[in-house]
């Protein structure tokens, strides 16, 4: 059996036309680079770039029960104020972890959560399968949208030439904007640690939307991003990658996000085993690694405390603005205490590290 | 420096360019902008024996690592700590200030089975 044909979001041709180098990922064919990793690096954290996420899912939570559901299936504090977002987990009833996503309040009866691609399909299918005894209606429209993010410090001033809405928009904002004789959805979001928006319209519109970027992108430092700098920058940022540092065997404070965690707002699911799982303790916890000499980690490497294996990097790379190497793992309660020396498992070498808390660069937002 | 066309090249992407029975070696240019960004080198100790077709050398991209193979046997006489603290020489001058180390050769004949850069063009671009 052949294997299945890649999916392609609407602004495939033009990624390709702008030097994509295109590569699977969870079954989508979508670009990893354009000039550079480091370029494309270097220009949202001091200007600007653009990232194709149209990839990412949309569901649409709507109709009298649609907060109460939404603080069903998240296990944070969710806004219900119209024009904004709340970063949450959905969990499964053992307190695993099914997705991390973004909840917005567009409307008092109306919310949309962002989800990742690899997973849409199935939260999809948890939402429905949770639904019974609230009065909402589910959307899975991903395939109705196409979405981008435009990030770093000059994207409020470009964006802001488009929707001139949108530079007011607070932190987590969103709001519904017109745009090319339709309505986009402008949230003031991201996933690289620098401030920026991620906007969700039609096929057509984020096309229209890209082609208005690069017409006049140039003068604010634009250049086009790929799945390879979105990791760099998420990873100094502390930002988890579904699938890869978190999944459904962890709970959210093994993936050390216990900040997401609202015990007190009320039941959702996944409460009792966390609730359980805060008695028992736990045995690894999501913790950052920084290189002390040369070497570039790579995740599924060993981490070590002397003699003793303490876990495994599930993210590393080497880190632009650090300049050196950085990776997360689930490791052994021994080396939490930040600043302890580790050695991480390089092409079969042990390099000497020390783990860190918290992001491994201060968001500028 | 090492001009392409004074260079002998392997399947796998590394030249040698040889003046009186010492190689030196490096990565082409096509495989330079494959491996784009690099961002590390581990080059072999100088007095290390390497051995053409063997990996004796890492170079890592943010993205993922490579080996290098030797192109020719024989001892490392020098290598360049240049591009140790600035990889991305490599980059930018694979076949200048981003050559690798030098090759002191055991089998002289070992060249033949290299390709000449008009040979290698046609087969990197396969």
């Amino acid at each position: 059996m052949n294997p299945a044909p890649l999916l392609r979001t609407p602004l495939f041709a033009a990624l390709v036309r702008a030097g994509g180098r295109m590569v699977d990922f969870h079954g989508w064919e979508m670009p990893v680079q354009f000039a550079g990793i480091l370029a494309e690096h270097r220009a949202v954290r001091t200007a600007c770039g653009v990232f194709d996420v149209s990839h990412m899912g949309q569901i649409f939570i709507s109709g009298r029960d649609a907060h109460r559901f939404v603080e069903r299936v998240n296990c944070n504090r969710m806004t219900a104020v119209p024009g904004k977002g709340t970063y949450a987990h959905v969990l499964a009833e053992d307190g695993g972890i099914l997705d991390d996503a973004i909840t917005y309040s567009l409307a008092p009866e109306r919310f949309l959560a962002i989800v990742n691609a690899a997973t849409a399909a199935q939260d999809f299918a948890w939402f429905q399968r949770q639904a019974a005894g609230f009065e909402v209606a589910l959307d899975n429209t991903g395939d109705r949208y196409g979405m981008l993010a435009v990030q770093g410090p000059n994207a409020p001033a470009l964006v802001g030439e488009l929707f001139p809405a949108a530079p007011a928009l607070p932190r987590f904002g969103v709001a519904e904007m017109p745009f090319a004789g339709e309505t986009a959805i402008v949230m003031r979001t991201g996933y690289t640690g620098e401030d920026g928006f991620e906007v969700a319209a039609s096929p057509g519109a984020t096309l229209a939307f890209w082609d208005a970027l690069m017409a006049r992108g140039g003068r604010y430092g634009l250049v086009p991003c790929g799945l390879g700098s979105r990791d760099t920058l998420r990873l100094e940022a502390g930002y988890l990658l579904y699938g890869a540092d978190a999944d459904e065997t962890r709970t959210p404070y093994e993936a050390n996000c216990g900040w997401v965690v609202k015990l007190q707002k009320g039941d959702f699911i996944g409460r009792d085993a966390l609730l359980r799982r805060k008695e028992t303790g736990f045995k690894e916890m999501l913790t950052g690694v920084r290189l002390l000499d040369r070497g570039v980690p790579r995740a599924g490497g060993g981490v070590w405390l002397g003699d003793r294996p303490i876990g495994a990097l599930t993210s590393a790379t080497f880190a632009p603005s650090l300049g050196c190497g950085i990776g997360v793992g689930y490791l052994a309660a021994v080396a939490w205490e930040p600043g302890t020396r580790v050695a991480v498992e390089i092409h079969g070498a042990k390099v000497a590290a020390e783990t860190v808390r918290g992001p491994f660069r201060k968001a500028s937002v | 420096m090492f001009d392409e066309k004074d260079c002998r090249f392997a399947a796998t992407h590394e030249w040698a360019c040889v003046a009186d029975g010492v190689a030196t070696v490096g990565i082409s240019d096509h495989a330079q902008k494959e491996i784009s960004d690099i961002v590390f080198v581990e080059l072999p100790k100088p007095g290390a024996r390497v051995e053409q077709g063997k990996a004796c050398a890492v170079i890592e991209s943010v993205k993922a690592a490579a080996d290098f193979f030797a192109p020719v046997s024989g001892a490392v006489v020098e290598v360049n700590d240049a591009i140790v603290d600035n990889p991305a020489l490599v980059n930018q001058a694979p076949h200048g200030d981003g050559w690798f180390f030098k090759i002191k050769m055991a089998k002289p004949a070992e060249m033949d089975v290299l390709m000449d850069f008009e040979a290698y063009q046609r087969s990197a671009s396969h």
